[in-house]
């Protein structure tokens, strides 16, 4: 383990990865609700699900959303996947001195408006001031509440050889449509983060009766780490057909000019679904059917119990194997 | 939208790299040896393993990594002083991404930015000359690496700083050049390979013409090739039926941005500000005429003039990003890969720039892990 945090402790990769394994996990246990995006607690009845996440954004408006949007989208999305329902947030604020209220009115209201959206309700929250140069400008936290539901078969045991792997749209746009705000690249100019709340394209897939067994948002380290984990995780083998996978022209173009590989890149409005092999179909019809699904495509299949890979058929046939994102994704020189 | 890899490619790209294969293995029979070509480029060494071309090629061609990742050939005593420019606190350092992991003798420019040092990471040598606007009380250094590709963007850099009289923005410089390393590895190193794969990048700049001395003098073929499969794989092709027929030629399979003078305006640009000078490449030495240096009139943008950086002599490792930088050594024929060295805790910059033929193998052809 390193001796001190670097920026690539955070980018969702191998080091975040060990960060959360050697310092959080081993200290609070849990190791197997660890695995998952929200946690179960068992109460009378039914069952509370609940998230925590943190939105340290920069910069804070981005063309497709703001740090606001964005900290409903990931909390509401990571119950979701996890097969709740959400119902309640919280929100926190960390302000630095200095910081404009009419942007932080903007960003609240932007929060209060795409909760509402989502179905969800702010019922608790927090604001503290730190002094200039103490944060970025401004941080928020939300705790996120929702119910297991009852309908829901996600069970990553159920996985098996045959099952469908979908993604629910394009990969990698929010990570590159923040790049592209940072003013950094000089050369992109309408591309949208894809950040939003997934909850009701979910409801719609459990209204189907499609018998989802593995659900995830592939967030920081992207498609790539995120299959990365389930399959080790839940010792399943995956595989990929790299020509399926639905990217935008613009990331594409990004990507190349960058030395990025679209499947290491941050989304903020995708979710990658496992789903029985019979349901396949119907589940695309289902995506295709609502806004945020509507470029839905199957990007592969588990193969088999066990090994714990990930693989890629490239559009050549060879077959190479996808590790977790390793360290930063860092611009190329030529 | 489109898809990671287009549609109407893929079999195009199979069907061709079977064909490939077959005239592969006739190069095989022919001379008992299975046909070996160097990818000048580091972009190709990458692009060559991310797409699966080379899993595809494997025990039909070998494709062999070259001198042509701008980090990897840095020396390691360069990246030291790059690391000591770091150390002030009236500096600011600017790099391209790729330079920030890249282990000196005891530390990473990274690692300098975790304790408080201020690097930044640019996309353009010319935010630096802005940062430097920004920041009048600090001294703003640009680390510039790069072959021709990069170097006409570092002239414009210094021209802009020139124009706005830009006092505290200096430039250390560690750019090269592509034909001199090529004849060292011929003539000095004497690599064995069938041909090269020719950049398609720094092509654009040189243009189809400057490498005719491949073939006059080393009887080499050569072909300049754009990063897709389908593209890289026809130059394969095209450098295997030369290499049976026995008739060398640098062919310009990029004609769509290659011409054959390359771009003039560009090289005037360079050698404005630039002029060749010796220059230390990592595990070959000092090459003559092989780097470029700020022209005289410009010193005061110098930072190797502008400030006295000693540092001392390279750790010793046993990595072998010079072998293989030179063809020399494949990444997993190093003793240290994916063990003690991996990109995380990288041991040679070849581990980490993303056109370092070890952090290709690490990422796109490593089994284990």
């Amino acid at each position: 383990m390193d001796r001190k945090v670097t920026l690539a402790h955070g980018d969702g990769g191998e080091l975040a990865h060990k960060l959360i394994q050697q310092i959080f996990v081993s200290a609070f246990g849990n190791e197997t609700a660890s695995h998952f995006d929200s946690a179960f607690l068992s109460v009378g009845s039914g069952e509370i699900a609940v998230t925590t996440d943190s939105f340290v954004v920069h910069p804070l408006f981005f063309p497709g959303g703001d740090i606001g949007k964005l900290a409903v989208s990931g909390t509401v999305n990571d119950l979701s996947v996890a097969g709740a329902r959400p119902l309640f947030l919280t929100a926190g604020f960390i302000i630095e001195e200095g910081f404009p209220l009419s942007d932080l009115r903007t960003i609240v209201r932007s929060l209060a408006r795409e909760a509402e959206q989502a179905g969800v309700h702010v019922v608790a929250g927090d604001t503290k001031v730190v002094e200039k140069g103490g944060a970025d400008g401004l941080y928020i936290n939300t705790t996120g509440i929702g119910l297991k539901r009852k309908e829901t078969g996600i069970a990553p045991e159920r996985m098996e050889a045959g099952d469908a792997v979908i993604l629910s749209g394009t990969a990698g746009d929010h990570g590159i449509a923040i790049l592209a705000a940072r003013g950094e690249l000089g050369l992109i100019t309408d591309l949208k983060s894809d950040c939003a709340p997934l909850n009701q394209m979910i409801d719609r897939l459990f209204q189907g009766g499609i018998d989802i067994k593995m659900m995830r948002d592939p967030t920081r380290g992207g498609v790539a780490t995120t299959l990365v984990e389930i399959a080790e995780d839940f010792g399943v083998q995956i595989e990929l057909t790299e020509s399926r996978i639905p990217i935008r022209n613009e990331v594409k173009g990004a990507c190349d000019i960058l030395g990025f590989d679209p499947l290491y890149l941050a989304n903020e409005g995708k979710v990658i679904l496992i789903v029985a092999d019979k349901d396949r179909e119907r589940a695309l019809e289902v995506l295709h059917a609502t806004p945020e699904g509507s470029q839905a495509t199957l990007i592969g299949k588990v193969t088999g119990r066990g090994h714990g890979q990930l693989v890629l058929e490239t559009p050549l046939g060879s077959k190479r194997r996808l590790h977790r994102l390793s360290g930063m994704m860092l611009p190329r020189i030529c | 939208m489109q898809t990671l890899f287009e549609p109407a490619d893929p079999q195009v790209a199979k069907e061709l790299a079977e064909k490939v294969n077959r005239l592969a293995d006739r190069c095989r029979e022919k001379t008992g040896e299975l046909p070996a070509f160097m990818e000048v480029c580091g972009s190709h060494t990458m692009a060559l393993a991310r797409t699966g071309v080379k899993l595809i090629l494997k025990g039909h061609v070998r494709m062999i990594s070259g001198p042509g990742c701008p980090v990897c050939v840095t020396d390691q005593k360069q990246i030291d002083a790059m690391i000591e420019l770091a150390e002030s606190e009236e500096r600011i350092v600017c790099t391209f991404g790729d330079m920030m992991r890249v282990p000196g003798s005891k530390r990473s420019l990274l690692s300098a930015k975790t304790e408080g040092r201020d690097v930044r990471i640019v996309y353009s040598p010319l935010d630096a000359v802005r940062i430097a606007e920004e920041n009048p009380d600090k001294e703003v250094v640009f680390l510039g690496v790069g072959f021709e590709t990069t170097v006409p963007v570092l002239a414009a850099a210094l021209q802009l700083a020139n124009e706005k009289q830009v006092a505290n923005f200096s430039m250390w410089t560690q750019a090269k050049l592509v034909q001199p390393v090529l004849r060292t590895l011929l003539s000095v190193k004497k690599v064995k390979i069938n041909g090269f794969l020719l950049p398609g990048h720094v092509s654009i700049v040189l243009g189809a013409k400057a490498y005719q001395f491949l073939v006059d003098d080393y009887r080499m073929p050569g072909v300049i090739s754009g990063f897709e499969p389908v593209e890289m794989l026809s130059a394969i092709y095209q450098l295997l039926q030369m290499t049976l027929e026995g008739r060398p030629a640098i062919l310009n399979n990029y004609k769509s941005v290659v011409r054959t003078d390359g771009n003039e305006a560009a090289r005037n640009m360079m050698f404005r500000y630039f002029e060749p000078a010796d220059a230390a490449w990592r595990g070959m030495g000092i090459i003559p005429q092989s780097g470029l240096a700020i022209r005289r009139e410009y010193s005061r943008f110098d930072a190797k003039k502008k400030f006295h950086i000693h540092v001392g002599q390279p750790k010793k490792t046993r990595c072998r990003c010079g072998d293989m930088i030179c063809g020399l050594a494949a990444p997993d024929e190093c003793i240290l890969f994916g063990k003690a060295c991996t990109p995380l805790h990288p041991v040679g910059p070849c581990m980490v720039s993303t056109e370092g033929s070890c952090a290709a193998h690490y990422a796109y052809l490593r089994e284990e892990g």
